[in-house]
């Protein structure tokens, strides 16, 4: 929804942004140990201190760690006394943001932190995602998320919208922009190699990584104080389609058209788009979805081809597009962020700078 | 500063489902090699079938069968299948839509290699020999060249007992590390000292360490070793047996405060009554031969310690 259309008329940005560097093993550091500079480093950033903060939400996944209640340890992170107003979604962190703006829209709290972790490296990603799917009909055959991301390839080849060439220019470009990003897993330029489930092939595919990530959000005059330059959300929406990837049209993605229509993304052009896309040709998909143009700069971080890390990558596309008006790059900018196979689930946030 | 410890942790569960009226009627069918859909208000049939229709949200229950042939409205290739994957061989993922329905079901497909799979091409169910009610009970789908297959039955509903639930095993495999501050305190624990950590901000020393100050949200560094006495702080009294654990009940179930530590961690007293554990109790670690961490803890037959030493770690 945009702001216009919610209850309160709060303005509310994204004021600070910080990110590990994305790393295929992190097996040195506990999940807290790899969430604590992130967690400084943002807060540094704005000047506040965890006392300061009103409300605190966070995204991650017991599956990736092979752990009931993984995120209640991330927590000492934080430093939880005084007591804090805390919660939590097992998402990525892009859904955290969600709710942490919607705390804030209700006027119950001026600022907050918002941050998520994902480790890959101690499982089998491919079979761990698996554990997400339908557990009647689907995740009981195991098809793992390059498959059925495979499906949705042929999908679009099948109906003319791309090729393999195609594919293959969108992974070199997306890591050919990460050498501009330290943080980056995969940056350069990296061989197509070999299909892993064909059409795609490893290029095609994001790196496996282990990362965190942490924004801060404040409402009106506080988030002026606390950034010169606050990237203002302008709407954030987020929908879902049918869990059933047999009822779904795979070369679209309607609920990510209709997350930006509602977070009025359509209302007037952007100049930049920060695409939660895994795999090559599911920005295909969302390119046609969220009617980007040829003038629009996707995914100059390099994007999910370049780093993909669990819970972490999608709140990474709305800290990339809020560092961006921070930093003066940008004026108006779209984030969006996916969950679960072949763009089931989408979010969509739009932010904006004011003008200089 | 010792190595990170890492050792495999596997994680197994037979996650055990039951089925409501559609599912069950469709995985009863699968049973009994027929194909069931659902028809939604507006009258397309669904395949496989679900409890509510995806567009109206509608509980739908009209079950209809459909053939075992079909067409393939996508496909990917998987030259390297997984483990739990339904075949060992190279294979075909694909979305089939069987005939007679008009959303695809997601299956393998059994082909000599990618040249011989394309969209549109003409497939049919390849029965598992055993079927005992699941999705696998289909054990791929096949190239097929002939006429749709026709429906073996007229009626909706398939024979025998009908199948109420599943058993659906599920395995991951993970290498666990727990770190730096947990590797540290594990392996101290090796030469059966217990080390925790001090906070640099508010000064106080954690045990078992987990790196971060839980108040101050600062790493901590400082191993600081703790105990190895210490005394009651709490305790409840275990009256139930725990499947596998070779204890008798009741048993006494304690946080101790460790002398030196600024948190209690928790561990079974042994060596007394337990009736007559007590807050305050004076108490050691017992090691067992070749164990890594305290058996338990025992009286040392020191005098009780003052509550107003530990009220504070409570």
């Amino acid at each position: 929804m945009t702001r216009e259309e919610s209850s309160g008329v709060r303005d509310i940005a994204v004021v600070a942004f910080a990110q590990t560097d994305v790393l295929r093993t992190t097996d040195d550091v506990s999940e807290v140990e790899m969430l604590m500079p992130v967690l400084h480093s943002v807060l540094d950033r704005t000047g506040l201190k965890t006392a300061d903060i009103g409300f605190t939400c966070s995204g991650s996944s017991d599956y990736l760690a092979g752990r009931a209640f993984s995120f209640t340890l991330a927590l000492d992170g934080v430093g939880a006394w005084p007591p804090v107003s805390e919660s939590h979604v097992e998402m990525d962190g892009a859904w955290a943001l969600y709710e942490a703006w919607t705390k804030l829209l209700t006027g119950d709290a001026d600022t907050a932190l918002v941050y998520s972790y994902g480790k890959s490296s101690p499982g089998s990603l491919r079979d761990v995602l698996t554990r997400q799917l339908d557990p009647y009909y689907v995740a009981p055959l195991w098809p793992d998320s390059v498959a059925l991301a495979a499906l949705q390839a042929q999908a679009l080849i099948d109906a003319g919208a791309t090729d393999e060439n195609a594919l293959a220019a969108i992974g070199a470009r997306s890591r050919q922009d990460a050498t501009a990003n330290s943080h980056a897993q995969s940056r350069g330029p990296v061989p197509q190699g070999d299909y892993v489930v064909r059409p795609l092939r490893t290029g095609d595919c994001p790196p496996i990584g282990d990362a965190a990530a942490a924004v801060i959000l404040a409402a009106g005059e506080r988030a002026r104080q606390l950034c010169e330059r606050p990237a203002w959300i302008r709407g954030i929406d987020h929908r879902i389609e049918a869990h059933a990837l047999g009822v779904r049209d795979l070369t679209d993605s309607p609920s990510a058209r209709l997350a930006a229509e509602k977070a009025g993304a359509f209302e007037r052009p952007v100049d930049t788009a920060e695409l939660h896309a895994p795999f090559s040709a599911q920005e295909v998909v969302l390119r046609t979805a969220l009617k980007l143009g040829d003038d629009v700069r996707v995914n100059p971080s390099g994007g999910a081809l370049a780093a993909n890390p669990m819970m972490a990558a999608g709140l990474i596309r709305i800290g990339e597009a809020a560092a961006r008006i921070h930093r003066g790059e940008s004026d108006r900018a779209l984030a969006h962020a996916t969950s679960g196979p072949c763009l089931q689930q989408n979010l969509v946030a739009v932010l904006e700078g004011e003008p200089r | 500063m010792p190595e990170v410890l890492k050792a495999p942790l596997v994680v197994e569960f037979p996650f055990t489902r039951s089925l409501g009226p559609v599912q069950g009627a469709f995985l009863t069918g699968l049973r009994e090699q027929v194909v069931l859909g659902v028809k939604t208000s507006d009258g397309r049939t669904l395949v496989p079938p679900v409890e509510y229709d995806p567009v109206t949200a509608d509980e739908i229950h009209d079950m209809v069968e459909v053939a075992p042939t079909g067409t393939v409205t996508t496909w990917a290739w998987n030259p390297a299948p997984r483990r739990g994957q339904p075949l060992a061989t190279p294979f075909a993922w694909a979305l089939v839509r069987l005939d007679g329905a008009d959303t695809a079901l997601l299956h393998a497909l059994d082909a000599p290699g990618p040249d011989a799979v394309r969209t549109g091409m003409r497939v049919r169910i390849r029965w598992a020999a055993e079927r005992a009610g699941a999705i696998t009970d289909i054990a791929c789908f096949e190239p097929y060249d002939g006429d749709p297959g026709r429906p073996a039955r007229t009626s909706g509903q398939p024979g025998g007992e009908r199948v109420t639930g599943i058993v659906a095993p599920a395995r991951l495999d993970y290498t666990y590390s727990p770190g730096r501050a947990q590797s540290a305190y594990i392996a101290a624990l090796s030469t059966r000292r217990t080390v925790g950590e001090r906070c640099p901000s508010c000064r106080k020393v954690y045990v078992p360490p987990r790196g971060a100050c839980p108040t101050c949200g600062v790493p901590t560094a400082e191993q600081v070793e703790v105990g190895p006495r210490g005394t009651v702080t709490t305790f409840c009294i275990v009256n139930i047996k725990a499947k596998n654990l070779d204890i008798e009940v009741p048993y006494v179930y304690a946080h101790i405060a460790l002398d030196g530590a600024d948190l209690a961690l928790h561990g079974r007293i042994g060596g007394i009554p337990y009736d007559q554990v007590r807050m305050g109790l004076r108490v050691e670690p017992v090691w067992t031969q070749g164990a890594r961490y305290p058996d338990h803890y025992r009286p040392t037959g020191e005098p009780d310690a003052d509550y107003d030493v530990y009220k504070e770690l409570l």
